[in-house]
């Protein structure tokens, strides 16, 4: 069951980023829909409106760009809880640490081991 | 309609637009939908079997969110280092982009190209081309999100 509404979820996120760079006609590239999807995930977990659709589809939620913002936000509350005002800062980018440090790394290694086709 | 190179630059600019806007090919809005929606859809459903798998080994909810990730983001970079990603991006355009994958695509895209400038300011630099603006988004949100709740919890 989880499976088919992360199917359905996850595919629906997809599906409001290819209407916005189609219906502009491209004038929304990659990387506004990348910074607005990260940003609009962590507007919306801080507002608790993401939390809901994360139960509902799992990683329908998570694995799209808005849950990488849910990562963060939720982050920063749960380090404001256990740390004060040291969370403020600290919690977001711990909850995304795995995440960034992942594509830092693989990123960087796969950069250098590949050669760019034609 | 051209451009008429007697007009000051902004209106060329329009004309220019207006111009390339007229010739290129109009996306095939409703095919682009169906092949985002079930792509995404493939993409998150397989991340739903790395998740459970995490779950399952007794990380917490938010640390197997984060260790899937890690997971697409391995496979996405190495995808796009062998140029795969690029033939499914052609079809599946936002389905691989808004999940995590795009995230590393758009790191290990720019750095490839960019390994004749050297490893520290080409491939080292190259990596936050899209990434570097992702962040600082992603992180002042999260840090608004966090002084927010400190102080009015």
């Amino acid at each position: 069951m989880i499976f088919l509404t992360a199917f359905i979820v996850g595919g629906l996120i997809c599906v409001v980023g290819q209407l916005l760079m189609d219906l502009t006609n491209y004038k929304v590239t990659l990387a506004h829909i990348l910074v607005g999807f990260v940003t609009t995930g962590a507007v919306l977990s801080a507002l608790g409106l993401y939390q809901p659709l994360v139960e509902l589809a799992g990683a329908g939620a998570l694995v799209p760009l808005t849950g990488f913002g849910h990562i963060l936000a939720q982050g920063a509350i749960r380090g404001v809880e256990t740390d004060g005002l040291l969370g403020v800062f600290a919690g977001g980018v711990e909850a995304a640490a795995a995440g960034v440090t992942a594509a830092v790394v693989f990123g960087y290694f796969f950069a250098i081991v590949f050669k760019p086709k034609g | 309609m051209d451009v008429d190179f007697t007009k000051p630059a902004g209106i060329q600019r329009k004309q220019y637009r207006d111009f390339t806007d007229q010739i290129n090919p109009k996306p095939n809005v409703l095919v682009n939908a169906i092949w985002a929606f079930v792509v995404g859809g493939i993409i998150c459903t397989v991340g739903q079997g790395f998740l459970n798998a995490f779950l399952a080994a007794g990380l917490p909810v938010l640390e197997s969110g984060a260790m899937t990730a890690v997971v697409l983001i391995f496979i996405a970079a190495f995808l796009t280092g062998l140029g795969v990603f690029d033939d499914i991006a052609k079809y599946a355009g936002a389905g691989v982009i808004v999940p995590i994958t795009g995230f590393a695509n758009a790191m290990v895209a720019p750095a490839m190209e960019a390994r004749n400038e050297g490893l520290v300011l080409g491939v080292g630099a190259r990596l936050f081309t899209i990434a570097g603006p992702v962040l600082v988004f992603g992180i002042v949100a999260a840090w608004l999100t966090g002084l927010l709740y400190f102080l009015f919890r």
